[in-house]
């Protein structure tokens, strides 16, 4: 037994759990003051501990910016009345949560969100599978939401589980599908190797643009945000799959929809964006070239190199849903089975035929 | 009615136009409440509606010029109060009197319940006195029910004063007039 590799393997999880905790109640204030903004508002700026306002200039203008607004927002979920309704299926609505929180959690595993620090690796589990294992674990998500819908015993959530199974298993077939090219091009699964290959090539989205769009389109779908956000659309459903979720079992659904959020953008950075890389200041190499004080330095650029480039789709996750209105369900099933899965097939096709002509 | 859409081009059906013109829209809103500090929010408590000139809102009482109770306890108001949240003790025949003279009565205590007051100004329309104002309070707040309950000293503080006629002013004066000979009026 490894004691070394377990105890930085439990410390790694522990941060970047805390980490993806922190990010999410920040998603859901960036959320809310994007929302605002583009829609002529001011947004939350009233939460404070006492004490801030007392901070001159930067305590005002952080309640301004509701800065303390999640730790309101988490207060009251941890105090509110967790309300199970009487002709639910306990098991599955008490299961239903976790079920759709983990594997958001799990697929933040294999990302590996930094180059090393010390003789650590940033990435919780180095999996030749990476890619692979993501897509095993991202078709787990879909259970939560089917499972919600199916134990609340009530008519919207069960229309919402109903959608999100249909929408979610059909766009994972073209979300596959369109990083195939990506395999093709670098001939690993690893998601090291392809930030790797990444840092010497170029990043892959221009040398895959197509399977770059169909991955983003297909990650709007599968973390149901609009335009696609059928499973729990409000104006339709009440609150789809979540309607009879109270409390702490409702945060545990928000944290699972923001957490896959984070890790799709994860992914995207990862396979098109180069990941903890940039071309340039030398920033392509791993911090493992380095020696003392430079390689920790570099490793920490690394990880705010991530973090920024998944800052950036988390904003545009955010911006997308405050412009288009919600697809019709049969435009939904349209534009996924009858456009993307034929384009990523001949994606893939065209990719192997210019790599085949070209070797 | 049927509407006749037309069919949508090859490039309106690929939904670019669209993204990118719902990204500009976005763009442009987002930087003008941000920066440009155009919102159309109106943040309540630091700024406020301004209230138009007939606005009803809570009754209070109100003073004379001279700073007396124009209130003579007359109960009018209190018979007519729909939801019954004025309360009147008049001073009865061996009470105080009035703080103005020739005045008969001021009352003893006089109570409205804000949280039974409908603000419909039956009060001020009946009052013979015009000691009873609707004015422009329209959030009023408090911890408790008690609290809510104003009573004499709190409406006269909240109600100002309401200059006037002052009828009971000019009926001493005509008294006074009366006490010489010949009289004047």
């Amino acid at each position: 037994m490894d004691w070394n590799f377990i105890i930085f393997s439990v410390v790694k999880i522990a941060i970047v759990i805390g980490v993806v905790q922190g990010m999410v109640a920040y998603a859901v204030l960036a959320e809310r003051k994007i929302s605002a903004w583009i829609q002529d508002r001011v947004g939350p700026n009233r939460a404070a501990p006492p004490f801030v306002k007392a901070i001159p200039g930067l305590g005002p203008f952080m309640i301004r910016l509701g800065l303390f607004q999640p730790l309101a927002d988490g207060l009251k979920f941890m105090l509110k009345e967790d309300f199970t309704p009487a002709g639910v299926r306990k098991v599955y609505f008490w299961l239903a949560p976790a079920i759709a929180v983990i594997p958001s959690m799990l697929v933040i595993a294999v990302i590996p969100f930094g180059s090393q620090l010390g003789h650590q690796q940033m990435v919780i589990a180095n999996l030749n599978v990476g890619i692979l294992y993501t897509f095993g674990i991202v078709s787990l998500g879909v259970y939560g939401i089917v499972l919600a819908g199916y134990a609340a015993n009530s008519k919207y959530p069960f229309l919402g589980g109903i959608r999100s199974s249909a929408q979610m298993i059909s766009y994972e077939i073209s979300m596959g599908m369109s990083v195939i090219p990506v395999f093709l091009i670098v001939g690993n699964l690893n998601l090291n190797q392809i930030i790797g290959w990444q840092a010497q090539h170029g990043w892959l989205v221009l040398y895959s643009p197509l399977s770059f769009i169909i991955f983003l389109v297909a990650a709007f779908a599968e973390t149901n945000r609009l335009p696609f956000d059928l499973p729990e659309a409000e104006t339709e459903l009440v609150g789809g799959y979540h309607t009879e979720y109270s409390s702490m079992k409702f945060a545990l659904f928000f944290l699972g929809e923001y957490s896959n959020m984070i890790a799709s953008a994860g992914i995207m950075v990862t396979l098109f964006f180069g990941g903890w890389t940039l071309p340039f200041w030398g920033l392509g190499q791993s911090a493992g070239a380095f020696e003392g004080n430079t390689a920790l330095l570099i490793g920490i650029a690394h990880i705010l190199i991530f973090v920024v480039k998944m800052l950036l789709f988390m904003v545009l996750f955010i911006w997308v849903r405050w412009m288009f209105p919600r697809f019709r369900y049969d435009q939904l099933m349209d534009l996924g089975w009858r456009k993307f899965v034929p384009l990523a097939l001949v994606n893939i096709l065209v990719t192997a035929v210019v790599l085949w002509m070209m070797s | 009615m049927i509407v006749n859409r037309k069919p949508l081009t090859f490039w309106e059906k690929l939904y670019l136009p669209a993204i990118v013109g719902g990204f500009k829209v976005t763009i442009r809103h987002a930087l003008r409440s941000l920066f440009g500090g155009k919102t159309v929010t109106m943040e309540y408590p630091e700024q406020k509606w301004a209230v138009p000139p007939d606005y009803r809102g809570a009754p209070y009482l109100v003073k004379d010029q001279d700073g007396n109770t124009k209130c003579v306890s007359c109960q009018l108001c209190e018979f007519v109060c729909p939801p019954k949240a004025i309360k009147i003790i008049p001073p009865g025949p061996a009470g105080q009197s009035a703080d103005r003279s020739n005045a008969e009565k001021m009352p003893q205590e006089f109570e409205i319940n804000m949280l039974r007051c409908i603000f419909c100004g039956l009060c001020q329309e009946v009052c013979p006195e015009e000691a009873i104002f609707l004015q422009k309070d329209y959030s009023l707040t408090g911890l408790s029910r008690e609290e809510m309950i104003y009573d004499k000293e709190k409406l006269l503080a909240l109600g100002g004063v309401h200059g006037g006629i002052q009828k009971w002013k000019q009926k001493l004066e005509e008294a006074k007039e009366q006490e010489t000979f010949p009289v004047k009026v």
